[in-house]
């Protein structure tokens, strides 16, 4: 019997296998050598800048921030301008532990970090995400407002305003030091903790859940109509997005060793919509090309003239938004299309 | 005695500052209701607004009622202009296209205001006869802030009538509740949109530069109190004037008397408060259910 079906099965899925959308299907999620390319300069940079290390572990830390983003909006398409909700719940998180003594090894303090961020967003997923379009917008600015005002009123314990100072923490595997202006160590253990990340996020979204997300986003009635778990889809990645962002933030509070309320402000919030939104989202590799253009922008234009540099943030966001609705690899995949090699159509 | 002007302190005050918020965000909840358009930077309006009627105030020595009205008109050309050059062509974008360019706007016109005029923030000098004092008979009160609940009324009763009563307002009307039989039966809905717009940054504009006496006026002004037109609105429920004007009074007088008696992180109920109100009833109050 069983050879039966395998050998009538086997012809079957061989001529499916064929077919060419099929084989683009499969092909999908392969890796492609020119996904090395940031990993790889991410070493360049490690022994070619050794003066930026600050300047790239906050790149690298944004960059996670913005992938964590990009789960929720560009694959799940929840217009969220709340995000640092999550950011700043797993600063404090690192930062709460640190200052007042209880845990202080990195690794693990990420770990919670990423725990007490997945418990709030899950919690404010389950009631948020019942709303859509500008209720929902509200509800993910008010829910982050309400845990900043919350962490301004527990000032005994968060230094409200001011926030916590010189947080100690514990070296690396015991062993590698963070030290404050050699930010070596800091700038290996941020890329090795958002590679592990990115390798994650990398699979969850070519894995079948990953796939349905982008259907919600598609069209929400037809997923529905199939019978797809929707809200709990959308609560599931909510709370795996607030987790990335949680470490991200957890990383944040580590390599400057302080934390303030800015992790919890509109102003981090919009930022990294926009770092996200300038690379192009629900794509993956926006986030890296958004988080370097903004960063470099900002670090070497704010320097000479802050208001000339928003002004300038300001028309750039205003022509992608006209013109460039996908970002900058939008841009690029378009131009590739047009002026390209012709390629076979997949 | 004490606790009666205590109480009516409180309701005058914040009475006066929701009636503040109500102008100013009035013309966010039409356009938002209307267009659909999710418009951030409808607080750099209320912020241009208050600095033409402010600089003019200071400046050329323009009395306070004709800059309100130099205001208006001039908020309303650049509402217009903009409606046409930025906004139509995302009116059919998603969401997060439209939060995009419009925080865009607020950043430009943040730099421009700074580069322009400068970052400290500009007072403005009240007419002499709204300073003084005002008895009401069961309590004295500025006559300011008495005259802001005054006209706040009054403008509720302009915008209902003109909604109920006028041929614009049921073009309105008829355009909220279906846009595509509206345009079928002739109503040039674009240009209607350009007229909304228009009208609801002129209000914006006198928002601005009423509430600038207690708001103060800085560059960072669009964005320091954009949470909270955008809580008005969307408590109020999209598209409702009446519903706007209760949600930005009970604002108001809420914010108030919550930063008399709770100095330290009393928004913390306001923003509570909205997510539970949003959660029992994501329309609004007076929103109508999405169908």
């Amino acid at each position: 019997m069983t050879d039966v079906t395998s050998s009538s099965a086997q012809p079957a899925f061989a001529a499916m296998v064929e077919h060419p959308a099929a084989r683009a299907l499969i092909r999908r999620h392969r890796l492609r050598w020119w996904e090395l390319l940031p990993w790889a300069a991410a070493v360049v940079f490690y022994f070619a800048a050794p003066d930026y290390l600050g300047f790239g572990t906050g790149l690298l830390i944004t960059i996670l921030f913005a992938l964590s983003l990009d789960l929720a909006l560009g694959y799940a398409g929840i217009v969220t301008l709340g995000h640092a909700a999550f950011f700043g719940t797993g600063a404090y998180a690192v930062g709460l532990l640190a200052f007042h003594g209880i845990w202080t090894e990195p690794l693990s303090s990420l770990v919670i970090a990423a725990v007490l961020a997945a418990i709030v967003g899950l919690l404010s997923g389950l009631v948020l995400l019942r709303t859509r379009g500008l209720t929902l917008l509200m509800l993910t600015i008010c829910t982050m407002a309400l845990l900043e005002q919350a962490a301004n009123m527990a000032h005994d314990y968060t230094g409200g305003f001011d926030g916590l100072p010189s947080l100690p923490i514990a070296p690396v595997f015991g062993v590698f030091e963070f030290n404050p202006l050699y930010p070596n160590t800091q700038f290996l253990y941020s890329l090795g903790v958002v590679l592990v990340c990115f390798v994650f996020l990398r699979t969850l979204v070519y894995s079948p859940f990953g796939q349905s997300l982008t259907g919600i986003r598609e069209n929400l009635l037809r997923m529905h109509a199939v019978g797809s778990p929707v809200r709990r889809r959308l609560v599931t990645c909510y709370t795996i997005s607030a987790a990335l962002a949680g470490i991200a933030g957890g990383l944040w509070a580590q390599t400057n060793a302080y934390v303030n309320l800015s992790v919890l402000g509109l102003d981090r919030a919009a930022t990294v919509l926009i770092v996200l939104i300038l690379g192009g989202y629900g794509r993956l590799y926006g986030a890296f090309i958004g988080a370097v253009v903004y960063l470099a922008l900002e670090h070497f234009l704010a320097r000479i003239y802050p208001t000339a540099w928003q002004l300038g943030l300001g028309v750039l966001l205003v022509l992608i938004a006209l013109f460039a609705r996908n970002g900058i690899l939008g841009l690029g995949e378009m131009l590739w299309q047009r002026h390209g090699p012709r390629r076979a159509r997949s | 005695m004490g606790f009666v002007s205590d109480l009516a302190g409180i309701l005058l005050g914040g009475l006066s500052a929701g009636t503040v918020l109500f102008i100013v965000s009035v013309g966010l909840s039409v356009t938002m209701g209307l267009m659909g358009f999710v418009n951030l930077a409808h607080g750099a309006f209320a912020m241009f607004g208050g600095y033409v009627i402010v600089l003019a105030m200071n400046r050329a020595d323009i009395d306070f009622a004709a800059a309100l009205a130099i205001g208006f008109v001039a908020t309303a050309a650049a509402g217009a202009v903009l409606e046409r050059l930025l906004y139509r062509p995302l009116y059919r974008a998603g969401e997060l296209d439209q939060v995009l360019l419009t925080i865009g706007m607020i950043f430009i016109v943040i730099a421009c205001t700074t580069i322009a005029i400068g970052p400290e923030s500009q007072t403005l000098e009240l007419p002499p006869v709204m300073e003084g004092q005002l008895n009401l008979g069961f309590v004295q009160y500025r006559t300011y802030s008495i005259f802001l609940i005054v006209v706040g009324f009054l403008i509720v009763l302009g915008i209902w009538l003109a909604f109920e009563r006028t041929r614009i307002g049921a073009q309105i009307r008829a355009t909220v509740d279906n846009r595509r039989m509206a345009e079928s039966l002739g109503i040039n809905v674009d240009r209607l949109f350009t007229i909304t717009f228009a009208f609801g940054s002129g209000m914006a504009g006198i928002g601005g530069g009423l509430g600038a006496e207690f708001l103060g006026l800085d560059p960072q002004y669009a964005l320091k109190y954009l949470v909270y037109f955008l809580i008005a609105v969307s408590v109020g429920g999209l598209g409702s004037v009446i519903g706007v004007y209760c949600a930005s009074l009970l604002l108001g007088v809420l914010d108030f008397a919550l930063k008399l008696y709770v100095p330290k992180g009393g928004t913390i109920f306001i923003y509570g408060l909205t997510i539970l109100l949003l959660l029992w009833r994501p329309q609004g109050l007076f929103g109508r259910r999405e169908t």
